[in-house]
């Protein structure tokens, strides 16, 4: 077991982590920010790095199609992408899901258009965030590496068995360089086992069918089944974290706190900003301020109840939101977490923070004035505005 | 009417599969017909036409001779009586024979 530390950007490792895992099929058309996710793996396979069949597609709908024959033939299967490339795909999405076929993805989050844009925010995932996949969101480079290994695992849990997404923010990890600690490829191929299909469709001894019609007689069951299934995905998530930790020393848990436990404020946050977030912590620290964070890693299933127990002792909160849900209260980070906090029964003061949408940066000034705002709250225990906008011009 | 007990969310295959093998036979598509195919005995030259192009696999072929239709499963579709080349297949009103056969399918 050896561990090396390199110099990458967060689509360089992610395309190293694939290779690693050395799947059996990979459909996947490029779209900007994962394109070198795909372009990368591609000359692994032309370099006979991996025994991966390599499709090329000339669409999302394709690949994710191509994904879901492969799935069901009893490969173990991986893809990518991006914003409009996921919208695309998503009639599969469902499929995939209902079919219960643990397929990988990496979403590297793009804002969905329009009008037309290429940068980071989460509008592409949340929109996403019913088709019924595991979602995990990581904050850079390495876990984005850790995720994609650790989600090979959680798919294909035989108390799972569902397709999951890991992402990573656009341009800010996909191509920023960051320094990773990789794990050795023995290492990674003894961690992710051999994969045992439940109902390959290539079993010509034993024939089934996948995706008949279902109607009202027994759709609403299948659907039923789905939700145990995701839920039960907590506990192997967990487990799983445990395991991974034993090879790479590197510790994950549903959600991430920082500084919170004798907090009295706190940001909480998905992504890359959770990064700038904490710089910005330690900075108030030194000032004597007792500031926390929290950074959700599992969106779905979404830990809502261990999130607000977490929360449950602050004086304010301010729930950042990097995609809009139009028309709704607020964010969708937003609405889950107040959700939990009333299904938990302490609900401290909170705002929403919308911001960073099409790649719209959000600096350490902005992230200590939220603070700032927070500290006002807990004093005066007064919301003036429960909707916020961050970085947006008036 | 017998009213088959339908099985709760724990006891059916995930995923909608369906694990066994040919079962389509047990879903009885001959209650959507509208109109039945009859067969002439007189007309017919076994030619087979019928069998070849029938989608739903209703024509009953016995060594090399149409032997009937199957009603369970025919749905009453026309291919057959408008590919019968000495047209020996005629579509009749499946009302008619309801009404004749009584209550019973
Ligand atoms: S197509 Fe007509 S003639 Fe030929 S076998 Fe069928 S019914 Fe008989
Ligand atoms: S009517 Fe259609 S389904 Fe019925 S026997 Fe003829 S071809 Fe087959």
């Amino acid at each position: 077991m050896s561990i090396t530390t390199v110099a990458v950007t967060g689509n360089e490792v992610a395309a190293y982590a694939m290779k690693q895992i050395n799947p059996d099929v990979v459909a996947a058309y490029p779209i900007t920010p994962q394109t070198d996710v795909v372009e990368k793996f591609s000359e692994y396979v032309a370099d006979g790095l991996v025994n991966t069949e390599f499709i090329t597609v000339e669409s999302e709908h394709s690949a994710m199609s191509a994904c879901v024959g492969a799935a069901a033939a009893g490969g173990r299967v991986m893809t990518a992408t991006s914003a409009n490339g996921l919208a695309l795909m998503f009639e599969i999405l469902y499929i995939a899901a209902s079919s219960k076929l643990p397929i990988i993805m990496t979403v590297v989050n793009r804002a969905l258009s329009g009008p037309i844009n290429i940068h980071c925010d989460h509008s592409d995932t949340m929109a996403a965030r019913d088709a019924g996949w595991i979602q995990i969101y990581s904050e850079n480079a390495q876990e984005a590496y850790d995720n994609i290994i650790q989600a090979v695992r959680i798919a294909e849990n035989m108390k799972v068995r569902l397709p999951v997404m890991v992402m990573y923010d656009g341009f800010i990890i996909s191509h920023g360089i960051d320094r990773v600690d990789v794990l050795d490829d023995t290492t990674v191929h003894d961690f992710v086992g051999k994969y045992q299909p439940n109902y390959p469709l290539l079993d010509v001894e034993n024939p089934l069918t996948f995706g008949p019609l279902d109607l009202y007689d027994y759709y609403f069951e299948h659907k039923r089944q789905q939700v145990e299934d995701i839920n039960n995905s907590k506990p192997v998530i967990l487990e799983i974290a445990k395991e991974f930790r034993e090879i790479s020393g590197r510790e994950y848990d549903l959600f991430e706190t920082y500084q919170l436990e004798d907090a009295e404020t706190a940001i909480v946050v998905l992504s890359s900003a959770a990064g700038t977030s904490k710089a910005v912590v330690d900075q108030l620290r030194q000032e004597g301020k007792k500031v926390g964070l929290l950074k959700p890693r599992v969106f779905r299933p979404f830990p809502y109840l261990e999130i607000a127990q977490a929360l449950s002792h602050l004086k304010a909160i301010a729930i950042l939101d990097r995609s809009i849900s139009f028309g709704g209260f607020g964010g969708p980070l937003f609405t889950e977490i107040r959700s939990g906090m009333m299904e938990f029964g302490k609900t401290p003061e909170n705002i929403n923070i919308i911001f960073g949408l099409g790649g719209r940066d959000i600096n350490e000034q902005d992230i200590a004035g939220i603070y700032k705002q927070l500290e006002e709250i807990a004093k005066s225990g007064k919301v003036k505005e429960r909707i916020q906008y961050v970085g947006v011009r008036e | 009417m017998i009213v088959k007990k339908q099985k709760g969310w724990k006891e059916i295959p995930k995923g909608g599969l369906i694990l066994e093998a040919g079962n389509a036979e047990q879903y009885e598509t001959g209650s959507w017909r509208s109109k039945r195919p009859v067969r002439d005995e007189n007309k017919c030259t076994h030619c087979l036409i019928c069998w070849v192009y029938c989608p739903d696999s209703s024509i009953i072929v016995e060594e090399g001779k149409v032997k009937g239709i199957d009603y369970q499963h025919c749905k009453g579709c026309g291919i057959c009586a408008a590919e019968c080349p000495p047209k020996a297949i005629t579509m009749k009103e499946e009302k008619e024979f309801q009404e004749k056969e009584g209550a019973k399918k």
